[in-house]
């Protein structure tokens, strides 16, 4: 922007000192021409009742003021001419003043200054019209000198604008910068108010990023213990109807009865699993906008959550065996990366059947670190893989099985977040494989 | 087992100890920390079941307090708050495992007698019936002084007889107990466990029968 409006101004500049200074030449000129003219005019008198005129020397050498100039003029009395060269243009002239043309004469350019008088002689008015013309050579050169000095002015303007604006652009920049360096310098959850020290003129900007980021930080701990409210208010009455379900249960003796209750179970089984994903998924969608970078031991988290897991699958007479695990870091936020873990874990464990394995493998490969999740369920449904990840969606497979679709999209989220990613796909045989790609 | 639940709303306290005491557990119930630190300095307990958000504090300081007191104690929690930030902290502060509400009670009793396991020292836990010792934590039934280990629903299957000799148990509430409620099992699948459970037994002069149109019940010859 700066470097257009330089330039601009730079051109403007030329223009008018080059315009201004061609003015003043040719006005120069044409003075020079029309006091030869008139000094001609001066020296015509009446002798004995007849024009006469006394050529003066220093008219015609007035006009030699500039090298390789030719001179010309032309003298008429009463539209007769009379001296100098008589195919002279003639132009339009005025009485007592002088008027100016340029024109081509002899194959040159010309200027032509023309002026006339009249004179009372014996035989009456008598009309003395004298043009005296010069080459424009000399102007032209004069012309061209000025140009270059206009030219040598606009450039050296538009340089000097130019160190100008860099130093005072620099100026404010470098502060800048620091302050940018230190904002970005900041871990993922700092919302401290900037330190560094700013010129007066930065401190508006400074102060508006300070609120801004005072006002962030008060909406994230807003909305987290909104979440956590929220979290503690759907589970609370949730725990009392489903324990109270256990309960009743117990006690019931008609099967009708127990099957009602056995349903109403897992109608809060699924709203809670519901309920806890979205939580999740809330919690997720904080934590990979401002994705924490620390050091992860892959294979000890995997251990961690197969040993959590343990009495759940237990439960289902699942075993889960863990077949390779390379030792792995990878860097992330271990508890979204749990999370993600888990997630897949829980799946297996819930839909495949009881009495059956699931194999559990962490190896590299391609530059990512792949862990591979293999049971020996229902599989997924072919056509529904890729719609699996989208939100609520959930696969053919699934009915009768209580569960929310947003595990996976979860997961996805998470992985993406990571520069990773989640592929579903069914082994060969029966059951499903879910493998979760971190980049190393 | 004896169980001290620290959890301060009330109608769901009520509810846990009722279905506690479906398993013949004792329950004492402290709804704030404080009552929670008389209970404990009173009483000893097989287990503690801590509700994580407290009027009177955080139950995170009841935790601190108690590692601090080399307490041997396992305390679970368990919490309504979103599971994942929350875990890492709970199990640093000395909880020996955690569950998020609504708590299947299935998986509460999985996770207690895992961690009842884990306890070094353990008192025995061991019941004698005719001449046969259960050893629930263990999994053993020691019969004739061989030792069988029980998988985990034959385990739980056996433990719903023995907590309740001579009581009758239609095929469908031996289901509910075994199975989780997401599944659809057949009856059939009592029968075949029933069928493992009789020889381990035999043998002894403990057995399981079969009442003709009512269930199994476990009796003593």
């Amino acid at each position: 922007m700066l470097l257009i409006s330089a330039a601009g101004i730079a051109i403007l500049l030329y223009v008018v000192v080059q315009s201004v200074a061609e003015q003043i030449a040719q006005e120069s000129q044409d003075n020079i021409l029309a006091a030869s003219a008139i000094s001609i005019l001066d020296s015509a008198r009446v002798v004995e009742g007849d024009i006469s005129i006394d050529l003066p020397y220093s008219s015609l050498s007035m006009l030699d003021s500039v090298t390789d100039e030719r001179a010309f003029y032309a003298i008429r009395l009463n539209d007769e001419f009379l001296s100098g060269y008589p195919d002279l243009p003639r132009i339009a002239a005025q009485k007592d003043t002088t008027a100016f043309q340029s024109t081509t004469y002899l194959g040159e350019e010309v200027r032509i200054a023309s002026t006339w008088r009249s004179f009372s002689t014996l035989e009456g008015q008598a009309y003395l019209e004298i043009s005296v013309a010069q080459t424009l050579t000399g102007l032209n050169l004069s012309i061209a000198r000025i140009s270059r000095i206009s030219s040598a002015i606009g450039l050296g303007f538009f340089l000097l604008s130019m160190v100008v604006a860099m130093v005072i652009a620099q100026s404010t920049i470098r502060p800048l910068h620091r302050l940018t360096g230190s904002v970005s310098r900041r871990g993922p959850s700092d919302l401290s108010p900037v330190a560094a020290p700013v010129p007066t003129e930065m401190a508006p900007l400074v102060s508006s990023l300070n609120s801004l980021m005072t006002r962030l930080q008060k909406s994230l701990s807003r909305s987290e213990d909104f979440i956590a409210e929220a979290a503690h208010r759907v589970r609370t009455p949730m725990a009392i109807v489903r324990t109270q379900a256990e309960v009743t249960l117990r006690r019931v003796e008609k099967e009708e009865n127990r099957l009602a209750v056995r349903e109403m179970i897992r109608a809060v089984d699924e709203s809670s699993r519901t309920a806890g994903q979205l939580l999740d998924h809330a919690m997720v969608s904080f934590r990979t906008d401002d994705l924490a970078r620390e050091t992860i031991q892959l294979d000890e988290l995997i251990l961690d959550t197969v040993n959590r897991l343990h009495p759940i699958s237990e439960l289902r007479d699942v075993e889960i065996r863990i077949q390779t695990l390379t030792r792995t870091k990878i860097q992330g936020d271990p508890i979204l990366v749990q999370n993600a873990i888990q997630n897949v874990l829980d799946n297996a464990v819930k839909y495949t059947f009881s009495d059956t394995k699931i194999a559990i493998m962490l190896d590299h490969s391609d530059g990512y670190a792949h862990i591979r999740v293999h049971d020996e369920g229902r599989g997924f449904d072919e056509t529904e893989i890729d719609q699996l990840l989208r939100r609520f969606e959930r696969g053919k497979n699934a009915d009768g099985i209580v569960g929310s679709g947003l595990g996976l999209t979860i997961v996805d989220d998470i992985m993406r977040a990571h520069g990773g990613h989640i592929i579903l796909t069914n082994n060969a045989g029966e059951g499903a494989c879910v493998t979760l790609s971190f980049p190393l | 087992m004896r169980f001290l639940l620290i959890e301060d709303n009330q109608a769901l306290a009520k509810a846990v100890i009722e279905r506690l005491s479906l398993d013949s557990h004792i329950v004492d119930h402290a709804a704030d920390l404080t009552t929670a630190w008389d209970y404990t300095a009173t009483a000893e307990y097989d287990l503690i079941l801590l509700d994580i958000m407290l009027p009177d504090g955080d139950g995170r300081s009841f935790l601190e307090q108690h590692r601090s007191d080399k307490s041997r104690t396992p305390v679970i929690v368990l919490t309504a708050r979103s599971e994942v930030s929350d875990r890492v902290g709970i199990l640093d502060l000395g909880a020996d495992d955690y569950m998020v509400k609504p708590i299947d009670f299935s998986e509460l009793e999985a996770r207690c007698r895992a961690v009842l396991r884990r306890q070094t020292g353990a008192a025995q836990n061991t019941i004698s019936f005719g001449e046969i010792e259960f050893d629930s934590l263990a999994a053993t039934l020691r019969v004739n002084g061989t030792e069988v280990q029980l998988r985990t629903k034959e385990l739980r299957l056996f433990e719903v007889f023995i907590n309740a000799p001579n009581q009758i148990f239609p095929k469908s509430q031996l289901l509910d107990r075994l199975f989780s409620y997401d599944v659809e099992a057949s009856e059939n699948a009592i029968e075949v466990y029933v069928g493992r459970l009789r020889k381990h037994l035999s043998g002894s002069n403990v057995s399981i029968t079969t009442v003709r149109g009512l269930g199994y019940k476990l009796e003593c010859q």
